[in-house]
C-alpha cells in the first residue's frame, strides 16, 4: 500500500469533470485522491448550469465528445451510477422569431451536419408539433432529437457518491497552492498543510486551474463570465425538450419535479458591479427579470408562474471557445481538463471516460486533437 | 470555513430508526430517512444534502426545515450543528410570478 498522501493518480477539482475522471480511473483500477478547494463537492459551473446534454450549436472540435458520451455513456448512466440523474434524450429546440434568427439557426446547422450530427432546420408548424405551449410568433428552429438534458446537481453528486464508494479518497476545503516538478515530471501536489503525490496529476478545476498550471508555467488562456438561472415552482408537466433560441436570450427545461429551469444573461456582465463577496458569483438585480422577459416572449403561458429561487455562476470561458484537454508536453505527467466555456455539463462523462483511457493507455478512442493545450499561438 | 475535511473519515454503518418516515422537509416531502443515507452516501454539507435530495429547494426555501435537516446531519456525522454552514439564501424572498419578476429593472 503506498503513502498516506500519494496515489495514482491526484485529481485537482471536485466538479463533474473531476469527479468524472476520478471514478472512471478507480473503474480501471487506480488510486485516487480528489482535491477540493471548497467545502462543498461539485460547487462550481457542476450545479450552477441549465442541465442541458446536447450536440447541436456545438465547435466541431467537441462535438465528437459530445456525439460519443450521448451515444455511449448518457443512456445507462442512472444505473451505473445508482442514481437517478433525471437524464431525456427527447431533442433540443433552438428557436427563432425572426429571418436572421432562421440565418443563425442554418449556420450552427450545416456546420452540425458536416460532423454527421442528426440535426435539422424545421418551420413553425413542425415545431408547434413538437411544443405546442410556444408563442405563435416562433417561425421556425433547429431540430435535434438526439439532445436532451439532464439534472447537473444530482448527477455530481452521483459520480463523487460511486467513486467514493469504490475507494476514491476526496478531500474537501484543500486548496492547492503549487504543483511541483521532481526530475523534470510532475509529482507533487502542495496545500496550505500537505503534500500530495502521484504517477499523474489532473488539472480540474475551472477558473481557478489557471493559477494551479501558473505554477509549472502553463497558461491557458481563459477568462470568468458569469451567467444566472432561475427556476419555478413545481408545475404541471408540459414538455421534456431542452429549450435555446437562436440569440441565447435563455435555455431551459422542464425537470422530472415540474420546476423550470432556465438560464441566460443580461448583456451587461462584463461591467455589472459586483454586489456579492469578492470572487463568489453572485446575482445582479437586472439579470433574472431580463430571464423572466426572454422566456415570456417564447412561453407565454408561463407568465404566471412563480420563481422560487435565482443563482448565479462562474463559466471558465476559453480564448477560442473549446476546451483544453489532454496531456501538456512541457510538463510530463500533467493532465489538464479546464476552460470549457459552459459546454462542460453535457461532455462531462465522455471527459472523464477518455481522460481515464488517456492516462492508463496513453491515447483515446475520440478525436481531441483540436482540444490541445499547444494549439495557443500568437497570430503572427 | 475552509477547513480539510477527508471524506473517507468512517462515520459508521447507516443504522435504521423508527421514525425514519417522518416527512422534515414539507414543500419536497424528505424524510429523516432520506437524510440520514444521503450522509452515509456522502453528503456531507447542508449544501450537498440540498442539491442531491432538494430538501430546502421547494416553496419556503428551507425557512421552515432546514434548522432540523442541520441537526439530523450534524447528529449523523457526530459534530456540533454550529460546525455546518448553513447553505446559501437565494432570493426572491417570497415566490414572485414570471409576469411581476419581469417588471423589475
Amino acid at each position: 500500500m503506498e503513502a498516506k498522501n500519494s496515489a495514482d493518480v491526484i485529481v485537482i477539482g471536485a466538479g463533474i469533470i473531476g469527479c468524472a475522471i476520478s471514478y472512471y480511473l478507480r473503474k480501471r483500477g487506480k488510486s485516487v485522491i480528489v482535491l477540493e478547494g471548497s467545502d462543498n463537492i461539485g460547487n462550481g459551473g457542476s450545479s450552477r448550469n441549465g442541465g442541458g446534454v446536447r450536440q447541436s450549436g456545438r465547435d466541431p472540435r467537441e462535438l465528437p465528445l459530445a456525439m460519443y458520451g450521448i451515444k455511449n455513456l448518457w443512456p445507462g448512466l442512472s444505473e451505473e451510477l445508482g442514481v437517478n440523474c433525471e437524464y431525456h434524450k427527447e431533442g433540443n429546440l433552438r428557436l427563432g422569431k425572426t429571418p436572421e434568427h432562421l440565418k443563425i439557426l442554418q449556420g450552427l446547422t450545416d456546420r452540425a451536419v458536416a460532423c454527421g450530427l442528426d440535426v435539422k432546420m424545421i418551420d413553425a408548424a413542425e415545431v408547434k408539433k413538437i411544443n405546442p405551449h410556444l408563442s405563435d410568433e416562433v417561425i421556425g428552429a433547429s431540430w435535434c432529437p438526439t439532445d436532451g438534458h439532464a439534472n447537473p446537481l444530482v448527477t455530481t453528486l452521483a459520480f463523487y457518491k460511486k467513486a467514493r464508494e469504490m475507494g476514491v479518497r476526496f478531500i474537501t476545503g484543500e486548496k492547492v497552492e503549487r504543483l511541483r516538478k521532481v526530475k523534470g515530471r510532475l509529482r507533487e501536489v502542495y496545500t496550505k498543510g500537505n503534500v500530495y503525490e502521484g504517477e499523474y496529476v489532473v488539472v480540474a478545476a475551472g477558473y481557478e486551474s489557471r493559477d494551479i498550471l501558473a505554477t509549472v508555467g502553463v497558461d491557458v488562456p481563459m477568462h470568468k463570465e458569469l451567467v444566472e438561472c432561475l427556476v419555478t415552482e413545481a408545475e404541471p408537466h408540459m414538455f421534456n425538450q431542452m429549450l435555446g433560441t437562436a440569440e441565447a436570450d435563455f435555455y431551459g427545461h422542464q425537470s422530472d419535479h415540474g420546476s423550470f429551469v432556465f438560464g441566460g444573461m443580461s448583456g451587461l456582465e462584463l461591467n455589472n458591479k459586483n454586489t456579492g463577496p469578492k470572487n463568489s458569483p453572485s446575482n445582479a438585480a437586472i439579470t433574472a427579470p431580463c430571464i423572466c422577459r426572454g422566456i415570456m416572449k417564447y412561453f407565454p403561458a408561463l407568465e404566471d408562474a412563480k420563481i422560487v429561487r435565482t443563482w448565479a455562476g462562474y463559466l471558465d470561458i476559453c480564448q477560442d471557445g473549446v476546451p483544453v484537454l489532454g496531456f501538456v508536453d512541457e510538463v510530463p505527467g500533467l493532465v489538464v481538463a479546464c476552460a470549457f466555456s459552459g459546454h462542460g455539463f453535457g461532455i462531462g462523462p465522455a471527459v472523464g471516460e477518455q481522460m481515464a483511457m488517456l492516462i492508463c493507455e496513453g491515447k483515446t478512442s475520440v478525436d481531441i486533437s483540436g482540444l490541445q493545450y499547444g494549439r495557443f499561438k500568437a497570430k503572427i | 470555513m475552509n477547513t480539510v475535511v477527508d471524506r473517507s473519515k468512517d462515520i459508521g454503518e447507516f443504522v435504521p430508526q423508527p421514525d425514519d418516515d417522518m416527512l422534515i422537509c414539507r414543500c419536497e416531502e424528505i424524510t429523516k430517512g432520506e437524510i440520514r443515507k444521503a450522509v452515509h452516501d456522502g453528503m456531507w454539507t447542508l449544501t450537498e444534502i440540498r442539491r442531491y435530495l432538494r430538501t430546502g429547494m421547494g416553496l419556503c426555501q428551507g425557512q421552515t426545515c432546514s434548522r432540523l435537516v442541520k441537526g439530523i446531519v450534524a447528529r449523523e456525522l457526530g459534530v456540533s450543528p454550529a460546525e455546518l454552514e448553513p447553505a446559501t439564501s437565494r432570493s426572491p424572498m417570497r415566490p414572485v410570478e414570471m409576469k411581476v419578476f419581469g417588471s423589475e429593472a
